[in-house]
């Protein structure tokens, strides 16, 4: 393998091996969850006490300040965890078919948690708890692509085969994330528009949007910590593994 | 051309492949993926003749009414081009409003009469504080008002 070193002269590279990663997580695993913490009640500060009621949804609308952070980043972890297999694949990584392992239970867990309160959300305001419009589908389907990714990660024993087929999993499912960020816009759906885009302006008043920006961010904090910590078991494992194998012979 | 080039090319010309044939299927799917039809839609028979379907649009104002009985509603969905008369039997939505978005499932009756089973508020995505939702109403308010008298004049 060629030596990449940056401009800067630090071998990046270096970072990518289990052995130099294992530790650098571990210092920053203790961060990332005090920021989480304490952005995540601030969030939550704002969104459930300071944060005016909305003129038609009322106070139901505060469900928005976790549904929405957790639809968000049940698409970008999808994203991550494809881009991860595809290095994987790309440049026989291992530490990168690691990163897509670990990054699909809280990827699932947050496409759980939009899905639930989102409905708690829609028996009031809409007046059902689910219906089969094409945004409510297509994240479904997402959350049936993480349980499908991690199920296959498991159902192959020999890790070198497990981390590539879920890895070709990861990257064919990737093409389901436009097809929500979009659907509300290509078909007619009973899900609202996004209030948020790049392309206008927010379509809600600043402290409420602050307040879902800090969770956003809060929730982001949380991914990397436990993603972080499961990639340090997940090193751990496989390495006692080797070593029960280096045993054996 | 060295391995990992090779293992590159191959992922990018299967997500260009994979990403092809999802554009196709959802441009294909794109009539039978619609949550909801609009009244123009069905005025042109694009929604289905017989069974059920839904319709969507906002709820003409001044329009709804309650049928002597005290059970059914009447409201007439609009999509500002074409309008529909709608009769429910149940509870309406707390979101359900004149002027606001709804999705009425059911099916139409021999005479024209869009009969529903179910009414779902769709709501938009402006969220903002009461006092500056009566602040845009009162502000529009006056804007159509000086437009009156100016037009008077």
């Amino acid at each position: 393998m060629d030596i990449v070193k940056s401009k800067s002269g630090i071998n990046w590279l270096k970072y990518a091996s289990p052995k130099t990663f294992y530790p650098l997580a571990g210092q920053l695993i203790p961060w990332f969850s005090v920021g989480a913490a304490v952005l995540i009640v601030y969030g939550l500060y704002l969104g459930l006490l300071v944060a005016p009621t909305d003129f038609q949804q009322g106070e139901g609308y505060r469900i928005i300040f976790v549904h929405v952070p957790a639809a968000w980043f049940s698409m970008f972890l999808y994203l991550l965890m494809a881009g991860y297999a595809i290095l994987g694949l790309v440049l026989n990584a291992k530490l990168s078919h690691m990163m897509a392992k670990s990054i699909a239970p809280t990827g699932a867990m947050f496409t759980l948690v939009a899905l639930v309160t989102g409905s708690f959300w829609g028996k009031p305001m809409w007046g059902a708890w689910w219906v089969w419009d094409a945004r409510l589908t297509s994240e479904l389907i997402l959350l049936f692509l993480y349980i499908g990714y991690f199920s296959l990660q498991s159902a192959i024993d020999d890790t070198n085969r497990a981390d590539k087929a879920s890895a070709i999993l990861a990257i064919v499912g990737a093409v389901n994330v436009p097809i929500i960020y979009f659907s509300v816009k290509w078909w007619n759906t009973l899900h609202q528009g996004a209030s948020i885009s790049l392309t206008k302006a927010p379509a809600m008043a600043a402290i409420m949007l602050k307040g879902m920006l800090i969770m956003a961010l809060g929730f982001w904090l949380y991914s990397i910590a436990v993603i972080l910590a499961r990639v340090r078991c997940e090193i751990m494992e496989r390495d006692s593994k080797a070593a029960l194998f280096r045993q054996d012979i | 051309m060295k391995a990992r080039h090779k293992r590159l090319a191959m992922i990018v010309a299967g997500l260009v492949l994979i990403a092809a044939a999802a554009v196709l299927i959802t441009k294909s799917f794109r009539s039978n993926l619609v949550f909801f039809f609009t009244p123009t839609q069905v005025e042109k028979g694009e929604a289905p003749k017989s069974g059920n379907f839904r319709i969507g649009g906002l709820v003409e104002q001044g329009t709804l009414k309650r049928l002597p009985d005290g059970l059914r509603v009447q409201f007439k969905v609009t999509d500002t081009a074409k309008s529909m008369l709608v009769e429910y039997k149940g509870i309406l939505p707390d979101l359900f409003k004149e002027g606001k978005g709804v999705v009425a499932e059911g099916s139409l009756n021999q005479d024209g009469l869009f009969v529903a089973t179910q009414v779902l508020a769709k709501h938009d995505e402006n969220y903002m504080p009461p006092e500056a939702a009566a602040a845009i109403a009162k502000a529009q308010a006056n804007k159509t008002n000086t437009l009156s008298t100016e037009n008077n004049k």
